[in-house]
């Protein structure tokens, strides 16, 4: 969806994550991007060299908030200290929506730091949904959630997992940031279709898309994001660019992260299927009521 | 899973193979999760345990050269795996791990014998410079600022410090050693990209030298958003920590300099230098 109302009316095209490595090209050539995605987390701070880094980016660039430790499952609800950061932060960088993880990662105070799989169960469905519609009433901007990469699958689970996140979408009203990578990866180490997935999300919900790189093990697939974009994912950005129309599109680079035109032109590749997309005339995806599932 | 993924790895980085019951780690994975046809249950959640005991010893090793250096990789893994067995991460940022490591380091000691005082105080230059990268800084305190206060007055002046401002009293010339550490991890890494092996080699055997025993003060600040260490006289810092305490800047004056070991004048001219090159730095704010 070129604009929607889970991406605040935007057509940002295709942009980048901001990266350390990358801060002094950034600021001294100033080189053209469509919008840079930061990571929430790393700029919930009182002050330093993050937030005057951030100002500068935010003079010249557009910047979407992308979030690692919110947790929107999580069963305690979202954390009231790390809601009020993240508004402070969200008042500064204007960023039209907010996008984190359809996971959780903490337990009683404790954090794994990590993006832990849910059960996907109804239950978990609708506390998650209420996490969300919790978060976008206090932030006061569209939120949209991501599927994330998958090592294990749980017996208690009542669906599939692209249920589930419709589901949760549907019963919280908000918007998917669909990883193509991740389906990639979680279909791979669980045995069901990639395709399947694309087909059967709500596809006028989209509000953003990330691509990244992935590394094959011998009996599993590992999310890394530290290698340029593998060509069956590819093949799947244009599935789903096909589906849901020209979206606002990120790639995740943040580990071994190579020069900055080496990042920016491997995202820019995602060009070619956004043109193959406007050729072929895509009609804007339609909302579909929710099949039930139940 | 949960208890699964969180708890320590073997000594070959591996999950343990015994539930705390004495079950086998594999029946209570089994509960849990659904095996495939390529991975067992067990396996399939190893890969979460691995995964969160690399990420989080990886952050602490990056934020910890000093202490790795005294100790050697071996010994700081196995006290950054006990502190955070006893203090797991309570942030939502990996930022704030190392916060309680030179409380733990000091209550704990058998991790770090002989040297814990010297890694006590490590821990608390490294936690220092963590603190000093991102904390809040307040509008300086500027000559104009003081000009409006009458001169009768000034005495009784409530100055602020920039909340970033780390003062640290050590037993240990922890800065020192800190520098040469960073040094010799330059040369390691420019050396990787050579082709000079016996360089390498000399390099890798010659340890950084344990710094002796010697009372330091120590300022961690920053400058420009960079992050400098500056050596402070023991009256410097004194008159710094009592004006963080909230004393007026007589009282400072008096609980910072020694009675009677010099002229008035002496001191008179050495604390005008400080305060000057302290407004030069931006140490001194507006207090709110």
């Amino acid at each position: 969806m070129p604009a929607n109302k889970f991406n605040g009316y935007t057509d940002y095209g295709i942009g980048i994550g901001l990266r350390i490595p990358h801060y002094e090209h950034i600021l001294s050539r100033k080189p053209s991007v469509d919008w840079f995605e930061i990571i929430s987390e790393n700029f919930m701070v009182d002050g330093g060299r993050p937030l005057e880094v951030l100002d500068q980016i935010l003079a010249q660039y557009q910047v979407v908030q992308h979030g690692v430790a919110m947790y929107f499952g999580a069963a305690a609800g979202p954390n009231k200290e790390h809601l009020r950061r993240l508004k402070t932060l969200t008042k500064r960088t204007k960023t039209p929506w907010l996008t984190d993880h359809l996971c959780w990662g903490s337990v009683d105070g404790t954090f794994s730091h990590d993006l832990l799989p849910m059960p996907y169960t109804f239950a978990a469905a609708k506390q998650t949904a209420a996490n969300i519609r919790q978060v976008r009433d206090t932030l006061e901007i569209p939120i949209a959630v991501e599927n994330v990469s998958s090592y294990t699958e749980f017996h208690v689970s009542e669906m599939t997992e692209w249920e589930f996140l419709s589901e949760v979408v549907e019963l919280a009203d908000c918007g998917i940031l669909l990883d193509v990578n991740n389906i990639y990866v979680s279909a791979k180490n669980h045995g069901f279709s990639a395709y399947d997935y694309i087909d059967n999300v709500p596809h006028h919900r989209v509000a953003q898309m990330h691509i990244a790189g992935h590394t094959k093990f011998e009996k599993y697939i590992l999310d890394t994001h530290d290698h340029p974009v593998l060509d069956p994912v590819w093949k799947l950005y244009a599935h789903a660019t096909k589906l849901c129309g020209v979206t606002a599109t990120l790639l995740e680079w943040d580990d071994k992260i190579p020069s900055f035109d080496e990042v920016h032109n491997e995202a820019l590749k995602a060009n070619e299927f956004i043109a193959q997309a406007r050729e072929a005339k895509i009609p804007v995806p339609q909302k579909i009521s929710r099949t039930k599932i139940r | 899973m949960w208890r699964v993924i969180s708890r320590p790895l073997t000594a070959d980085s591996r999950m343990q193979s015994r539930w705390t019951d004495g079950r086998a780690t594999s029946t209570v994975a089994a509960q849990i999760a659904k095996p495939n046809d390529r991975l067992t249950s067990f396996e399939r959640l190893e890969i979460y345990n691995r995964m969160y005991w690399f990420r989080v010893l990886d952050s602490l090793y990056e934020d910890c050269p000093g202490l790795r250096a005294v100790l050697g990789d071996t010994k700081f893994i196995r006290l950054a795996e006990a502190y955070l067995v006893k203090y797991p991460s309570g942030s939502f940022t990996l930022r704030n791990l190392p916060g309680r490591l030179a409380h733990f380091i000091r209550t704990t000691p058998r991790h770090t014998r002989p040297h814990t005082a010297l890694c006590h105080d490590l821990a608390r230059f490294e936690w220092a410079r963590v603190e000093v990268f991102d904390t809040a800084s307040r509008p300086l305190f500027t000559i104009d600022d003081l000009l409006d206060v009458p001169p009768a007055r000034q005495g009784k002046l409530k100055l602020a410090l920039q909340p970033y401002l780390q003062l640290l009293r050590l037993d240990y010339p922890v800065d020192d050693f800190i520098l040469a550490v960073k040094q010799r991890e330059a040369q390691l890494l420019r050396g990787e990209a050579s082709n000079a092996p016996t360089e390498q080699r000399r390099l890798r055997e010659k340890k950084t030298k344990r710094p002796p025993r010697a009372r330091t003060h120590v300022a961690v600040h920053r400058l420009d958003s960079q992050i400098y260490f500056k050596r402070l006289e023991p009256a410097a810092y004194r008159i710094l920590t009592a004006l963080r305490a909230g004393a007026t800047l007589e009282q400072a004056l008096a609980t910072g300099i020694p009675r009677a070991k010099k002229s008035r004048s002496d001191w008179a001219a050495k604390v005008q230098g400080w305060f000057r090159n302290w407004m030069e730095l931006g140490w001194l704010c507006r207090r709110e």
